[in-house]
């Protein structure tokens, strides 16, 4: 535990904290004041001490990202707000809670890399989170943050609050585009790879997440060394923390990077306060549904990057589900694969079919009617979907979506796998119910 | 059935005038459009493909992507419950039965008397107050039987009329800054593309030339009447994310 200062939730729990108001009272709006009057570059040598990795999932450096950008005109900016990681509510909550920051932050990066035009795209199923943007977007233009001339300086840009209409894949950030235009959100071939160099309308755009954006303006008013400072390795600063699952105090927890271990996360009492009931904690969800498994053999290890990524998981979006002892797991691997399988956009094959071949077997394994030889076909559609079943996981298709199937499946056969016989020896799961639903929405 | 009435023309307008491809706008138009008439009608999705130069079926098949989207009529009321991982291990199914027993419908059901459908939904982002549902897309969460039964009587009875708004509305808070600052919308006609098209030039002007805000955009200086406060006092939401999974006790010594 340290006693690091909240960079990105600190105004959370004032009141009335998505207005402009609260914003101004605690120095909002100083980081773009004096980003503009640093120059562009300088700015990004600052973010690039700072190390900020990007905060939607992959970990990939923003100062990086931004350097990649192919030179063209216009360039735009798409702030990704599409948050729909099973489990993940941190961006919700800042953009909920405190809009302000986000659209300073993302007028900060605009200014950086020259953006024509900002756009926010936030998941349509948050339409609060719309409105408190919108409205503290016509704030911001009133206050003159942005728009015309942005505070005195000779920088315009116009931001556009974008809502999106219920698809996880829009996330990726290459369907969020497709999306932005319009269109399916089918996420794009690769190469290009990057959308710095082909991405909205075909020019050259930087899009980063909400949670990545929100920390600039700390960082420009106290710098990149000070950002540096916190943290360990390559993972600098603070990391927004959803804790959810078994745990008795479950939320969005600031805390400083890799200096705070899982134990501490899911036990200090001013954390998540330790598993419900006192019961024993069985397995836990690192970073996202699409992570693989970990079990409590591994609670000592700090939540950082690589950390997480040397125990063969990934600290992705951020959110941890930790399990207890109750919990089947063919269930829970059921409900993740279910998921996937849902939200595929359809267009590779191993992810479509796959993925609807994983969820009807795992069902019958846990209604009872499994057999033996499926745990060995599991694995086989596993191989399918991402050939070697390894982390990071090997691709057949266009985007992660598929290979965020294989993790909970192969985790779960690998850690439980008398769990998954017992279903078949005994013909029904030794858990007691959730009770599976009789009439399920077909997919 | 009804195309976009003359004040969601409007608003179709203002939207296309905000992006460099008027596409863009296609599925915050297509929001526009369910507000209005609770699903995507045939005709409405025509009149929208006519705005933007798609053809209905360009419309059509975009529009079937997104979950958000309905082709049939719902009830005025949509139920969504999560059940998936995090609101799992809280009982979500449990509560997604009595749901089902409460209201007589399976999920992707209308109760007959046209006030709820109820909805198996993924993930919503408000896992720390598992399990969670929506309403019209606003959240409730730490939802068990007997708050879901209190939740349908206050429905019923119009009591949360101000936070729910009818068919999941989108935004009750309209742009009131920026480039649609600069848009004449008063002299336009859905027919007027030409008209559009110019509007378009005007709007994606890169930075420096006019500025993308556009003239009469609100600057330090220029705060009139274009830069309103908010129509919507939104805090009288207290049912929803935010503050109540950011709530004192998940934050201190944290």
């Amino acid at each position: 535990m340290t006693d690091a200062p909240k960079i990105v939730t600190r105004r959370l729990l004032k009141d009335r904290s998505w207005t402009l108001d609260t914003y101004l009272a605690d120095g909002g709006y100083e980081g773009l004041r004096k980003a503009l009057t640093m120059t562009p570059q300088g700015i990004h040598d600052s973010v690039n001490t700072a190390n900020i990795l990007g905060r939607g999932g992959a970990g990939f450096e923003a100062g990086r990202k931004w350097g990649m950008l192919r030179q063209a005109s216009p360039v735009y900016l798409t702030i990704n707000g599409d948050e729909s990681e099973p489990a993940t509510f941190k961006d919700h909550a800042l953009i909920e809670g405190d809009p302000h920051q986000l659209i300073e932050g993302a007028v900060i990066c605009a200014y950086v890399i020259g953006a024509a035009q900002v756009f926010i795209y936030v998941r349509g199923e948050f339409p609060l989170a719309i409105e408190r943007l919108q409205a503290a977007l016509n704030e911001a233009y009133a206050y003159g943050a942005v728009g015309n001339r942005i505070l005195g300086s000779d920088f315009s840009v116009d931001v556009v609050v974008h809502p999106g209409a219920g698809a996880y894949i829009c996330g990726e950030e290459t369907a969020l585009l497709e999306s932005l235009e319009g269109k399916r959100g089918y996420p794009r071939i690769k190469p290009p790879f990057f959308p710095a160099v082909m991405g909205l309308y075909g020019a050259p755009t930087i899009v980063n997440n909400v949670e990545t954006v929100a920390n600039l303006p700390w960082v420009i008013l106290h710098g990149g060394d000070q950002y540096a400072g916190l943290g360990d390795g390559r993972s600098k600063g603070t990391k927004l923390l959803a804790l959810a699952g078994h745990v008795k105090r479950p939320g969005n927890y600031e805390l400083e990077w890799a200096k705070v271990t899982f134990r501490d996360l899911i036990f200090d009492p001013r954390l998540g306060g330790g598993i419900r009931d006192d019961n024993n904690l069985k397995v836990i969800i690192p970073g996202g549904a699409s992570s693989p498994w970990i079990g409590p053999e591994h609670l000592d290890v700090s939540l950082s990057n690589e950390a997480i990524a040397g125990i063969g998981s990934m600290a992705g979006s951020g959110s941890v589900i930790p399990m207890d002892h109750t919990t089947c797991m063919v269930r829970a691997a059921w409900r993740i694969v279910r998921f996937f399988h849902r939200e595929s956009c359809g267009q590779c094959t191993p992810c479509r079919e796959g993925g609807g071949w994983l969820e009807k077997v795992l069902e019958r394994i846990e209604a009872g009617r499994g057999r033996e030889a499926d745990l060995d076909l599991l694995m086989d559609i596993c191989d399918n979907i991402s050939p070697g079943v390894a982390w990071p996981p090997a691709q057949t298709t266009i985007c992660v979506l598929g290979p965020s199937m294989p993790p909970s499946v192969a985790a779960g056969l690998r850690m439980f796998r008398d769990e998954y016989l017992a279903h078949i020896r005994d013909g029904r799961c030794p858990f007691p119910p959730d009770r599976l639903p009789r009439r399920l929405a077909r997919v | 059935m009804p195309r976009l009435n003359p004040d969601n023309l409007q608003r179709a307008h203002e939207l296309i005038a905000l992006y460099p491809e008027p596409r863009s706008a296609l599925i915050p138009i297509l929001h526009v459009l369910q507000e209005q008439d609770g699903y995507l009608t045939e005709d409405g999705m025509a009149h929208v493909g006519a705005l933007l130069g798609l053809a209905p079926v360009e419309v059509r098949g975009t529009a079937t992507f997104y979950d958000m989207f309905h082709f049939e009529p719902v009830g005025r009321y949509l139920v969504a419950v999560c059940t998936n991982i995090a609101c799992m291990l809280q009982g979500a199914y449990r509560l997604l039965e009595h749901a089902e027993e409460r209201l007589g419908v399976a999920p992707g059901g209308t109760t007959e008397d046209g006030m709820f459908t109820l909805e198996d939904a993924e993930c919503l982002a408000l896992c720390g107050n598992a399990p969670c549902l929506t309403v019209n897309w606003r959240f409730f969460g730490d939802v068990d039987p007997s708050r879901f039964d209190a939740l349908l009587d206050d429905l019923r009875q119009g009591r949360l009329d101000d936070e729910v708004p009818p068919h999941g509305t989108l935004s009750r808070v309209r742009r009131s800054v920026g480039l649609t600052a600069t848009v004449d919308t008063s002299a336009r006609s859905d027919a007027a593309r030409d008209g559009d098209r110019t509007q378009r030039a005007v709007s994606a002007a890169p930075s420096g030339s006019g500025g993308p805000a556009g003239p009469a955009a609100a600057g330090p200086a220029a705060a009139g009447p274009a830069a309103a406060p908010p129509a919507v006092d939104l805090s009288t939401h207290r049912t929803t994310a935010a503050t109540s999974v950011m709530d004192a006790a998940h934050m201190e010594g944290a």
